[in-house]
């Protein structure tokens, strides 16, 4: 963990209050995914919260209905509150033209994807510095590009490159640099150390981490890397079939008690400086989940109660999880 | 055996991105290849697989030293190795389904009549279930996918496995998942494996032994 004076986030107002909110995808045929289900949390300024879970859980199409991203055959219930603004419900141009890049900075999972492939990462710096800040004439505009490569250690010697001759780790940096341009409150970054060395990754989220610290932004950081989360995270978020099983403090998740849902101790158990075992078969269809309990048929733990769906108690969405010894009886 | 000897290789002949760089694997044995991003390790994956004609040096692959690259490789050769990438999408045809990605490789050489018994008994391995394997990459996760690229550089049952970053994108339980299919196929075949990765903690956790790429240049042999 990074040393950073303790903060109390929760005591303080969300910038962005998620209640509730699911997902579907109507299928051809009358199929119906359930992509994400009823997620219920709350992301104040100043803290960062790690989504995290296996791929294909629902972890990516949450970030996208955020930003109301999602293809035209989703579903979407509930709500997702950024400040006064409901985002469900806001039209496009007001995504578009407000939130987006301005209130939403988003580092996105594929930067090989994101980033245009026919224009150099100097072009597309100075673009985004020209359409989300103030900064006007060409010099400026080109001062002001550099400094955002800078702030993501980019290479300034490769901002004339484009996508395609940069390696996945600076593509990574060159789409964090593009993301932190306008200054949003929020950051969310959907897997924003993917394919980065474990130097890169410490410095990309103790970059992120300032960014949090120094101008009270949020973040909420969608990952799979546990230890990038462990490493930043204020509050950890598990993700599993489209639902939030855990809502956890981050010391208490990756140090002691640990986790408490079988699910997370199955992954910590899966990292290679723990047991190294992964978790027995793969997460369900989100097109055919099972009553119930989604993780039962992989859970050790499980018992005929699991046929009925758990109800999330404070922390934990479990008719089984582990008690902490020391807590209560 | 496969000795990789001073390799000079890139993109453009006057800044190589690897530069005299030797290695040598011993049949069965798994070395894992550490290093940073953008060092060049998956340049010299390429080249030590075959998919990459290098400025200088020599490849040497059980003794044969290997003269051609690419297409013109010798096909038994080529099939010697098996491939994964780091990236699962930029690595399969978006149009084929998985079960037709998994048989690509068979169909390739000419192995019709096998493939569909193969790709089912791959399918188990990497633990694809038949109604995955009916959809096409866009329908399924990058741990999906990954897994269905695993089970087409199994199909070929190649000598030799590169593994260029196989996990990065993947979660610690696939990941978990995935060195598990790969040692289980190395226990039964005897394969040797480079596995190229940034992960410190998960190569020594699977491989024989780690190199990093900084000790790679001007010597001769590491065995």
């Amino acid at each position: 963990m990074t040393e950073r004076p303790p903060q109390q986030p929760v005591d303080r107002p969300p910038l962005l209050s998620v209640r509730g909110l699911s997902v579907r995808f109507l299928m051809p045929g009358g199929r119906r995914i359930a992509a994400v289900t009823d997620a219920h949390f709350d992301v104040a300024a100043g803290e960062c919260l790690a989504l995290i879970g296996e791929s294909g859980c629902g972890k990516s199409v949450l970030a996208s209905a955020l930003l109301g991203l999602l293809p035209a055959n989703a579903q979407t219930a509930g709500e997702a509150r950024l400040g006064e603004l409901e985002l469900l419900s806001a039209d496009e141009r007001t995504l578009a033209r407000t939130v987006r890049g301005r209130r939403i900075g988003l580092i996105p999972q594929s930067p090989a994807a994101h980033l245009t492939p026919v224009r150099t990462i100097r072009s597309q710096l100075e673009e985004t510095v020209a359409a989300l800040t103030g900064v006007r004439g060409r010099t400026a505009v080109r001062a002001a590009a550099e400094a955002a490569a800078e702030r993501t250690a980019f290479p300034s010697d490769h901002l004339d490159r484009h996508p395609h001759e940069l390696s996945g780790g600076l593509a990574q940096r060159a789409a964090t640099a593009l993301a932190l341009v306008g200054n949003a409150p929020l950051l969310l970054a959907d897997e924003p150390t993917t394919g980065l060395d474990r130097n890169l990754v410490e410095h990309t989220v103790d970059e992120l981490r300032r960014h949090i610290d120094d101008a009270d932004r949020a973040l909420l950081m969608i990952t799979h890397d546990l230890s990038a989360a462990e490493r930043i995270a204020d509050r950890v978020a598990v993700m599993y079939a489209g639902r939030i099983v855990e809502l956890s403090d981050a010391a208490a998740f990756f140090g002691s008690p640990g986790p408490r849902h079988p699910y997370s101790r199955g992954l910590l158990q899966a990292l290679p400086d723990r047991a190294f075992t992964p978790i027995a078969g793969m997460p369900p269809e989100l097109g055919d989940l099972p009553d119930g309990c989604a993780f039962a048929p992989r859970c050790d733990r499980a018992t005929d109660t699991c046929a009925g769906s758990p109800r999330m108690t404070e922390t934990v969405s479990c008719h089984h999880p582990h008690i902490p010894e020391d807590a209560r009886a | 055996m496969l000795e990789l000897h001073a390799i000079t290789a890139g993109y453009d002949r006057h800044a190589p991105v690897v530069r005299d760089a030797s290695l040598t694997i011993a049949p069965g044995e798994a070395v894992g290849l550490l290093g940073p991003s953008g060092c060049g390790k998956s340049t010299l994956a390429r080249v030590a697989a075959l998919l990459h004609r290098p400025d200088s040096g020599t490849v040497v692959l059980d003794g044969t030293s290997v003269r051609r690259w690419r297409h013109r490789a010798p096909r038994e050769l080529r099939t010697a190795f098996g491939v994964v990438f780091q990236q699962p999408r930029l690595s399969s045809d978006p149009r084929l389904r998985l079960t037709d990605l998994i048989a690509e490789p068979l169909l390739a050489t000419g192995r019709r009549q096998e493939s569909a018994e193969r790709v089912a008994e791959l399918a188990t391995t990497v633990g694809l279930t038949s109604d995955l394997l009916a959809r096409r990459p866009h329908e399924v996760s990058d741990g999906q996918l990954q897994r269905a690229c695993l089970a087409r550089a199994l199909a070929l049952r190649p000598r030799w496995l590169i593994c260029d970053e196989m996990t990065a994108m993947l979660d610690a339980s696939t990941t978990a998942a995935l060195v598990a299919v790969v040692e289980d196929y190395r226990h039964t075949t005897g394969a040797g494996l480079l596995a190229i990765g940034h992960d410190r903690t998960l190569l020594q956790r699977w491989c024989d032994r780690t190199v990093h790429w900084d000790t790679l240049r001007s010597r001769p042999c590491l065995t």
